[in-house]
């Protein structure tokens, strides 16, 4: 397939396609032509996909994105427009969308924006017109590589210093970026799930709470944040780099460790030595996706980057415990390695793509994680018992 | 949990003939079912009356029962084979109400058969309204506001309830039968009235309206560990208001937020659950408020539907085969997803395109009937496209149709002039309210005439979302239309992506389409192959299931996935949508030809668009395009599979209509056209050619001639001597044909015929009358015939064949004259030089056999023949045409010990103010087979097997024309014999009387009250005899015939049909009924 695409030369600045107003050009020189829209300006990253048909707002909004350009593999996006309900950080963290369908108008009730004018206001660029069937088999089949995304009106591209761009890039591995996207104060969060009950869009108020809970913010979403509060949590939302003692000092029931972008090897060099601390202290803690890793890390288990991650709301996953089947939301790119992990973890959850770790627990204590994203938003709703779990831990159960 | 031991064998209930509303989506999941339990190990016991369906073959099934699909036949059926379950899932409402029929009867306890896939009470709570609605309170969904009535009296209460317009939805009906929208009073009671009714339990659902809602729908697929997954979200671009399968529809849902989506989703899982579907696939439908969002569920089937056939196709998940699975115990993890063939079919699809599924109408079948949507379904097929963009599957969508459509071609608009200025503007846009099959062709107008976004969707209640990529594609079209057509690459590509066709472009262009391709190709725009694949392309795909489309930045090239094989190829061509005179049948053929040919030893690739059918089936053939059935569509993927491997051949005689017209432009771009030339198609089309064949041959046809104008018509049929059939050239399905008896219908015809067949010229035939039809299937390899099938109409000819009752083998003719048969289609074959599959039509008068019409190419009743001789004739063509000779195929002889009669099913119903005459322009959607071991018995399966209920006793009303007079009393001699009361009117009951019959007198309805409909509707009328001739006499029976048709009073309107109908009342009452299997009377040939 390589052979087939140009390759990014100085040259190559002449030949422009007609209309281009954006390109993206991969480590390996792939050139990528297309339109632009959204905020003119470039930006480099991990290039990956996500499969999902709905939510492309609450994907580009999930702090889990730092560092990476998506590239959605359903060919309409924009099709619902943007509103202010739909996000799961007020500022995302993604670096840019890739396109096959120029963004569509909006048309839904709950529309309050255009996407690309959204988009540029979150000073995001994005190219449409790409072959995203093809760049999501090139992640297949090669890994998923670093790009540079250039959003240029007057159609005036430097393709060999975008190619430097991606090739200096220097990839997710070692890259620390929770700490980047977490808060930089604690906050506390009382605010519940979308009122799914006929024609009403809002978020309807949190129970009166009954826990308090303390959320490690590596790259929180909020809807993991409005699941808590649903099942009676006060949420207090805590920096990264937050220490055992600043956590203990909100006297939690329980602890939950969030998800976030980046490696979770990286970010595990602060985190990990207070998660253990925490873990010590035999309180309830509960980890989704970074937090799932780093939990996996402070009990001595190891990570690793995988081929092209799992991106999507379609992925299905064993529940060990029952047999069943959950369809989930997934968005990550590093695993916990299973041989790694000490006989004091099960694993309770299980990927039923490629069989990686979804979900494990302790032995002997009231913890426990699952790889995937069970607050989804976007995606299906069929994990939200695990805060129900969660729950039941604080209150003494199992 | 693996699959159960505890059962061994299965019943499977197939949907019988082809209807509105029931097409051969139910042929695609039967048999997927039937393969899918035989895989696992189960003797597969089949019921269905269809004989034109692939499940039906004699190796699908362990034993197949061609029998009428009646809680009495399935009942003997059951003794017999005593299956220790039933399926009743996979053939459609008429499976599900026979399988309850069967439950509450306590049939299936007393010979201790378990319902699999849904047990009785949930399909009870899925199918009577009440029990739903109070079973979706229960989950806290909400439903339309609405009242179950059994009444008018009630019907007028709920009303005051739910207020106008109102829909009414009659309980346990088909497509929605009987049911509408009432919009105002009168309406209301007329349509509560019909709809009581049609509704075998005589209830009826008032509600309130959600029209202009957005409707969706969800395909849910849920195991017995309670794992559920959606396999696909499906929109409608036309409102509420519209039934489903009328409508346009995408999928995936467009236009919601993740939210919404969710919502919906956990609502479609919390029904599966409440409802208690315990595995299998169902459908449920909702409607959301545009405006504020609300959600209310509209209804779920819980069973294989045309939705699920179309989100099987639409995903590349095959529910049928995996709904099977799941009823003998599996769980979705236990199954692998053969796309992939790494993934579990526990997963939810996702896609990477934008599917459109456009209905395909008959209106102009049914005058009379107005063209208007509602609540009842009333398209007899469907198309698919699959495009990366909606724009571009909705225009692929569009040319699929075979409406003669480029794409959003133009029509005329009320309000706008000519000369395309708009005249009225109110005009325009309120036309754009009206629910018609050609709203979107209409809105595309009024966008062209300048009317903006927000009038068409206020008037329309379509989607924005949808409306605005409708105006994009009419603004490339303005620009093509004032700049030419692009000389660079990028801009082509561009319109291309659209969807535009090499055809449309070139209207819109005013060049020709050859001119457009030169010029496409001369840029280097070409489409590329993408794979549907379950999954976006996360994982390799496993499956050749491929679409179309157009990508590209204008300066590297586009990846292409078709990824061809270095085999020796055949590509088939299907036949496209369903419509009346080109159904199931051909999609049999192709599906054969696939079979064989693979058996043969060739890679075969299949190409076609109707998401119903086995054809699409991704298993049926080693590689399958889902592509429109164009020249530009098909020559572009012959051209991809070219280049590697070798295309042997294209197969264009085998999907009816819709390929052959493509031979001629296939052969001048050098696709070699395997089995008869094209050249002999025109032959036996061409009315000269052909008249000179038959001279040479030495063979008779009845006198005719060609007309173009008016005065040449009325001089040759007086030539030729009333009655005549005349007809425009080149129809399949009788289009537009019809018998004459008079210059005045003939002037009046010709004014029709020109609109109805363009430029082509109009044929004229001497009609033979009461004379015998002879239909004959036969397979030719060049030097030897194979007499296949050899047909006896019960009608007398100048009923369309396609519409006629017929017999195999003929029940009249002497050995002579089947020699001559035999004689005069062998001279025939070879004359015309036919290498596969050729038809001829004869008629029998006095002992002289005269040629009617040859096709050399599959016919309608290839499938009949097959299943009523055991001989895969479509196969053994397929192998003939790839060159085998019929010597090596080693054919058995075809003298067989049963008869087969073949009967006709018309969608009449479904039309109110339709006349149900039969003539030479086909009326029917499908057909049943009654198989026994004498013609009466045959026969009366057949007519039970159509929906016909043959009285034991009673009265029988007979009004006939003089001709029929003579014949009629010795019919109703027997009918007497056998104690029915004999009802006429005067002139035929004073020629009964003549011979000496008792006979009561009754009015006609023009002679005042009380006459025979009154009669009919106090249900003092058991069998209808009425023969008519004469535009007035038709005319003036018309009520009678309609009040048969919605009282479900037997009727017949010709005096041969009704002979065959006392044979048969007498066979039933002799109980000389049995069910068999097929493969009993086959003796194991296949």
């Amino acid at each position: 397939m390589a052979d087939a695409v140009p390759s990014a030369t100085a040259g190559d600045r002449l030949h422009t396609p007609e209309g281009a107003t954006a390109v993206l050009v991969l480590a390996d020189g792939t050139v990528l032509w297309g339109r632009g829209f959204g905020a003119a300006r470039s930006t480099v990253g991990e290039v990956c996909f996500n499969t999902s048909m709905t939510g492309y707002q609450e994907i580009v909004t999930d702090p889990s994105y730092a560092g990476q350009i998506i590239t959605f593999t359903f060919p309409h996006i924009g099709n619902v427009g943007a509103n202010r309900l739909d996000v799961e950080t007020a500022t995302p963290h993604c670096l840019g969308v890739v396109l096959r369908a120029g963004p569509t108008e909006r048309s839904n009730y709950r529309s309050e924006w255009e996407f690309d004018h959204w988009l540029g206001s979150v000073g995001l660029p994005g190219i449409s017109g790409v072959d995203t069937r093809r760049l999501t088999r090139r992640i297949r089949d090669r890994g998923a590589p670093s790009g540079a995304l250039c959003h240029a009106p007057d159609g005036v591209f430097d393709l060999e210093a975008l190619r430097r761009m991606a090739a200096d890039w220097p990839g997710l591995e070692g890259m620390d970026l929770a700490s980047h996207v977490s808060c930089t104060q604690s906050y506390s969060w009382s605010c519940g799930l979308w009122d799914a009950s006929s024609g009403s869009d809002r978020y309807l108020p949190a129970p009166e709470p009954e826990f308090q809970v303390v959320a490690v913010d590596f790259g929180a979403k909020q809807a993991i944040l409005r699941n808590l509060a649903h099942r009676g949590c006060r949420v207090t939302v805590v920096p990264a780099g937050s220490s055992c003692e600043d956590i203990m000092a909100h006297r939690p029931d329980g602890v939950f460790l969030a998800n976030g972008p980046g490696d979770p090897a990286a970010t595990g060099r602060y985190a990990v030595p207070e998660i253990r601390r925490l873990l010590e202290a035999g309180i309830p803690v509960f980890g989704i996706c970074l937090g799932h890793q780093l939990l996996a890390l402070a009990l001595g288990a190891r990570t690793e980057k995988m081929h092209m991650g799992h991106r999507g709301g379609n992925h299905p996953v064993r529940r060990l415990e029952t047999g069943t089947v959950e369809i989930t939301s997934q968005n990550h790119g590093f695993v916990v390695s299973e041989d790694t992990l000490p006989a004091t973890v099960e694993v309770t959850h299980r990927s039923l793509f490629d069989g990686t770790i979804e979900g494990f627990r302790m032995r002997d204590r009231p913890v426990f994680a699952v790889q995937y994203h069970p607050e989804s938003s976007p995606g299906p709703h069929d994990s939200g018992y695990l805060f129900d779990a969660f729950a039941r831990l604080m209150r003494g159960g199992d | 949990m693996p699959r159960r031991h505890d059962i061994s064998s299965i019943m499977i209930i197939g949907a019988g003939p082809i209807v509105i509303g029931q097409a051969c989506e139910f042929d695609y999941s039967g048999t997927q079912a039937c393969k899918a339990l035989r895989e696992e190990g189960y003797r597969v016991i089949l019921v269905n009356s269809n004989p034109a369906t692939i499940m039906t073959d004699p190796d699908m099934a362990d034993a197949t029962y061609v029998e009428p699909i009646t809680p009495d036949t399935v009942r003997q059926v059951i003794a017999n084979e005593r299956p220790d379950a039933l399926l009743p899932t996979m053939g459609g409402q008429t499976a599900l109400n026979t399988a309850l029929a069967l439950a509450r009867d306590g049939v299936l306890e007393q010979f201790g058969v378990e319902l699999i896939g849904a047990d009785l009470d949930a399909i009870e709570k899925a199918e009577d309204r009440l029990l739903f609605r109070s079973a979706m309170e229960r989950i806290g969904l909400e439903s339309p506001r609405s009242h179950l009535v059994s009444c008018e009296e009630e019907a007028r209460d709920a009303l005051a309830l739910v207020g106008l317009p109102a829909i009414i939805r009659p309980s346990f009906t088909l497509g929605g039968t009987g049911g509408g929208i009432a919009y105002n009073a009168p309406e209301f009671e007329e349509i509560v009235r019909s709809g009581l009714r049609a509704s075998p339990v005589g209830t009826v659902l008032i509600e309130e309206s959600v029209l202009g809602w957005k409707e969706f729908e969800m395909e849910v697929v849920r195991d017995r560990a309670d794992n559920c997954i959606i396999i696909c979200s499906i929109e409608n671009v036309d409102p509420m208001g519209i039934h489903t399968g009328d409508s346009i529809t995408v999928a995936p849902a467009l236009t919601l937020t993740d939210k919404e989506y969710q919502r919906m989703r956990d609502a479609s899982i919390a029904v599966l659950r409440e409802i208690g579907v315990d595995t299998g696939g169902s459908n449920v439908q909702f409607a959301i408020n545009p405006q504020t969002g609300r959600l209310v569920v509209i209804e779920m089937n819980p069973r294989v539907s045309r939705s699920s056939a179309l989100a099987s196709k639409a995903t590349g998940f095959p529910i049928a085969k995996i709904a099977a699975k799941l009823a003998v115990g599996y769980t979705l993890d236990e199954l692998d997803n053969d796309i992939t063939g790494v993934t579990p079919a526990s997963f939810e699809p996702t896609i990477d395109y934008v599917v459109t599924k456009a209905p395909r109408f008959t209106f102009e079948k049914f005058p009379g009937t107005a063209a208007t949507l509602t609540t009842s379904m009333k398209s007899v097929g469907e198309a698919m496209a699959i495009g990366r963009t909606f724009a571009e599957s909705l225009q692929k969508v569009m040319r699929s149709m075979e409406t003669g459509l480029a794409g959003l071609d133009d029509v005329p608009l009320p309000g706008v002039g000519p000369d395309g200025a708009v005249i009225d503007r109110e005009t325009v846009i309120a036309s754009l309210s009206e629910p018609v099959p050609d709203r979107l062709l209409r809105i595309a107008q009024a966008f062209r005439c300048g009317i903006g976004l927000e009038d068409v969707h206020r008037a329309s209640s379509i989607d924005r979302w949808f409306l605005r990529h409708v105006m994009d594609i009419v603004h490339a079209e303005g620009r093509v239309g004032s700049d030419g057509l692009p000389d660079r690459a990028l801009a082509m590509l561009e319109l291309k992506q659209l969807g535009f066709s090499d055809a449309r472009l070139a209207r819109l262009a005013g060049v020709t389409e050859a001119a457009v391709a030169g010029r496409r190709r001369a840029l280097g725009v070409r489409p590329v192959f993408k794979r549907v694949d379950t999954c976006a392309a996360e994982f390799p795909a496993k499956t050749p299931y491929m679409y179309s489309c157009y990508e590209g930045d204008g300066v590297s090239p586009a990846e292409c996935e078709s990824d061809p094989t270095d085999r020796i190829k055949v590509v088939i061509l299907g036949g496209g949508p369903n419509r009346i005179g080109q159904g199931i049948e051909f999609d049999y053929c192709c599906v054969h030809a696939a079979y064989a040919l693979t058996e043969a030893g060739y890679e075969t690739i299949m190409v076609n668009c109707n998401p119903e059918t086995v054809s699409t089936d991704y298993d049926t053939s080693d590689r399958l395009y889902f592509e429109p059935l164009t020249t530009e569509d098909v020559i572009e993927l012959v051209r991809a599979e070219q280049r590697r491997g070798t295309v042997a051949g294209v197969i264009v005689q085998f999907g009816g209509q819709t390929p052959l017209k493509l031979a001629h432009a296939l052969q001048s771009a050098g696709i070699p056209i395997l089995g008869t030339s094209p050249d002999a198609i025109d032959l036996a089309e061409d009315r000269e050619r052909f008249s000179t064949l038959l001279r040479r041959l030495g063979l008779r046809q009845p006198d005719n001639g060609i007309v173009t104008s008016t005065p040449e018509a009325e001089a040759e049929a007086a030539r030729i001597g009333y009655p005549v059939v005349i007809r425009p050239s080149y129809v399949l399905g009788g289009r537009a044909m019809e018998v004459v008896h008079d210059p005045a219908s003939l002037r009046r015809y010709m004014e029709q015929a020109v609109v109805a067949s363009g430029d082509n010229p109009v044929l004229i035939d001497g009609f033979l009358s009461n004379a015998t039809e002879i239909d004959v299937d036969c397979v030719s390899d060049g030097s030897t015939v194979h007499i296949a099938g050899i047909m006896e109409h019960i009608e007398e000819a100048g009923i369309h064949s396609g519409d006629s009752a017929c017999s195999l083998p003929p029940q009249s003719l002497t050995p002579g004259v089947i020699a001559e048969i035999r004689r005069q289609t062998d001279l025939l074959a070879h004359g015309l030089g036919v290498r596969g599959l050729m038809n001829a039509q004869f008629a029998v008068k006095d002992g002289i056999v005269y040629v009617l019409e040859v096709n050399p190419r599959a016919s309608r009743t290839v499938p009949f023949v097959a299943k009523a001789t055991g001989v895969p004739i479509a196969k053994v063509a397929a192998r003939v045409m790839a060159g085998e000779a019929l010597a090596d195929l080693d054919l058995p002889s075809t003298e067989l010990r049963h008869v087969a009669v073949k009967e006709a099913v018309f969608p009449f119903a479904r039309f109110p103010g339709v006349d149900l005459i039969l003539g030479p322009e086909m009326k029917s959607t499908g057909e049943v087979m009654g198989v026994d071991e004498s013609f009466p018995a045959a026969f009366a399966k057949s007519q039970i097997a159509s929906g016909t209920n043959l009285p034991q006793g009673g009265t029988v009303f007979v009004s006939v024309k003089d001709d029929d007079k003579a014949h009629l009393v010795d019919i109703s001699r027997q009918l007497a014999g056998m104690g029915f009361d004999l009802l006429a009117t005067r002139g035929t009951a004073q020629a009964l009387s003549a011979a000496g019959l008792e006979v009561t007198l009754v009015r006609k309805v023009l002679e005042g009250r009380p006459h025979v409909v009154d009669a009919m509707l106090s249900g003092n009328v058991d069998l209808v005899i009425n023969t008519t001739q004469g535009l007035q006499a038709i005319a003036d029976s018309f009520s009678l015939r309609r009040t048969a048709l919605t009282h479900n009073i037997p009727y017949y309107t010709t005096v041969e049909g009704a002979r065959a109908a006392v044979r048969a009342i007498s066979a039933i009452r002799g109980g000389r009924l049995k069910a068999a299997p097929l493969q009993s009377y086959l003796g194991g040939s296949f």
